[in-house]
């Protein structure tokens, strides 16, 4: 999505501002700097540049799209055809038209395969931020803030739930790349940060609207939408981890994992990120 | 035995996790298995993170099961004492270079994503785990501080015999953590070649020479 460029460039100005007056002030007085950046952190939150995905995604919802020419409005994201609000709040959950434990985005790729004939594999070769891609950050902007304010509750009754928690807790754990990182090397304990950026513990719930309450979110840095399963992708990287596939069992596993050990917090999402 | 296991892992891998599903009660070994053949099925290389990178070694492997159960004392002590073995220590018997390139590679946070390309461009990430110098306040608590790293432990002239078996370890530390604790969650800069021995050199002199901001300020 192309944001009006007088919304864009005014944020990527007050992040420039922000970063200069953090690092003059990094040699003279230690403590603005963190004040700065609070500051800054505080006139953002006026406004969320999330909420012009949002109304974009609720369109894409009711447009009539793909080979044929139909809505998104008997999409079953979990509570019926067609039941948006609550759902975000209970997914990952298991599908039984897929027999599978499916994320928001896995789902929504069956629901644009199945009823407009997008290709789902398609989708899952585009780059993030680009084609159907942008479409889909659209989507999840707005069917997450339909579920602003809810606390998460993901299903754990069916064997496939039991197990893809099993699967992302392991996966959370597992160690390797070049620098010997998991998941939990970063988000494995409570009160520790890289650089200045705070890191939720994700081996528990981490509270409200923080680590997975808060994806996705707006991303001022780069003046992008980000999906849980971009957030995903780019800890990989971070990690030096090859590269995930878009929507794959990993990612969902690990959305199991984060999303039960998040069971009560309440979702922020779409939020609003450095 | 071997060729059995990779056999395994791969009829599980085609035939899918799915036909494993229903089973109310599974044991550890294997979601072990399921969560290999899941982590292959998920992640593809791309630039020079390749999908080689999933392996794990015996270290790796060990540390991943912090999750479900606890390291025994005895496994610890094994991966500490195979570490070590691969530690190279400097050609020339030179411990120290120069704290000024030190301070750039520790504050360098680049190399080994699948957006880097030229590996000689790598940093050593110091600073998003460590407080190291008084004047960057913008450091890591993943970490301990390093800090006056070398005062508070006595190195006051690094050319002196009893400075010798700190610089050994502070050495071996950088080039494999995992030496010195098994599942450190320090990477192994020198054993996996994300530094050379000249980086770890400088990185070393930022830490333990007095001159350093490290232990002058």
């Amino acid at each position: 999505m192309n944001l009006p460029y007088p919304l864009r460039y005014p944020l990527r100005y007050l992040l420039a501002l922000a970063v200069i007056t953090a690092s003059s002030a990094v040699y003279a007085q230690p403590k603005s700097a963190a004040d700065g950046i609070n500051e800054y952190r505080n006139m953002l939150a006026d406004g969320n540049p999330a909420e012009l995905f949002e109304a974009k995604g609720e369109d894409l919802w009711k447009q009539k799209r793909g080979t044929k020419a139909t809505t998104l409005e008997k999409c079953d994201l979990g509570k019926g055809p067609g039941v948006v609000k609550g759902a975000f709040v209970e997914l990952p959950r298991y599908f039984s038209d897929t027999q599978k434990v499916q994320d928001l985005e896995s789902r929504l790729l069956t629901c644009m395969e199945s009823l407009q004939g997008i290709a789902a594999a398609e989708t899952i070769k585009t780059l993030f931020g680009r084609g159907e891609q942008k479409n889909m950050e659209a989507l999840v902007a707005w069917i997450s803030a339909e579920s602003k304010g809810m606390r998460f509750a993901l299903p754990q009754a069916h064997a496939e739930e039991k197990k893809m928690l099993e699967l992302g807790k392991r996966a959370f754990f597992y160690r390797a790349g070049a620098y010997d990182f998991s998941c939990a090397s970063c988000h494995g304990e409570g009160g520790k940060r890289i650089r200045l950026q705070d890191l939720p513990n994700l081996t528990e719930n981490p509270g409200d609207g923080v680590g997975f309450a808060a994806w996705p979110a707006y991303r001022v840095s780069s003046g992008e939408l980000w999906s849980m399963q971009r957030r995903l992708n780019d800890c990989f990287r971070q990690q030096r981890f090859p590269y995930p596939g878009y929507a794959s069992d990993v990612t969902v596993a690990l959305g199991v994992y984060m999303g039960v050990n998040a069971k009560g917090a309440q979702s922020i999402a779409p939020s609003l990120k450095r | 035995m071997t060729i059995t296991i990779q056999k395994t892992k791969r009829f599980i891998g085609t035939v899918g996790i799915l036909s494993l599903a229903g089973c109310a009660t599974m044991g550890a070994a294997n979601y072990g298995t399921l969560t290999d053949a899941m982590m292959k099925a998920s992640f593809r290389s791309e630039g020079i993170a390749t999908v080689d990178r999933l392996q794990q070694d015996d270290s790796n492997r060990e540390c991943s099961q912090i999750g479900t159960e606890a390291l025994p004392e005895a496994k610890a002590k094994a991966i500490e004492a195979a570490n070590l073995k691969t530690i190279k220590w400097p050609t020339d018997g030179k411990f120290l270079g120069d704290w000024k390139e030190g301070e750039k590679l520790a504050q360098n946070g680049r190399g080994m994503t699948w957006t880097d390309t030229d590996p000689k461009a790598n940093g050593g990430n110091c600073y998003n785990c460590h407080k190291i110098s008084n004047q960057e306040i913008s450091y890591g608590t993943i970490g301990p501080s390093l800090y006056q790293y070398g005062k508070i432990r006595g190195v006051t002239d690094p050319n002196a015999p009893s400075s010798k078996a700190m610089l050994e370890y502070t050495w071996g530390k950088i080039w494999n953590a995992k030496a010195y604790n098994a599942c450190s969650n320090m990477p192994r800069l020198g054993h996996v070649g994300v530094l050379n021995e000249k980086q770890i050199k400088d990185i070393m002199a930022l830490l333990l020479d007095p001159a350093s901001p490290v232990n002058s300020q």
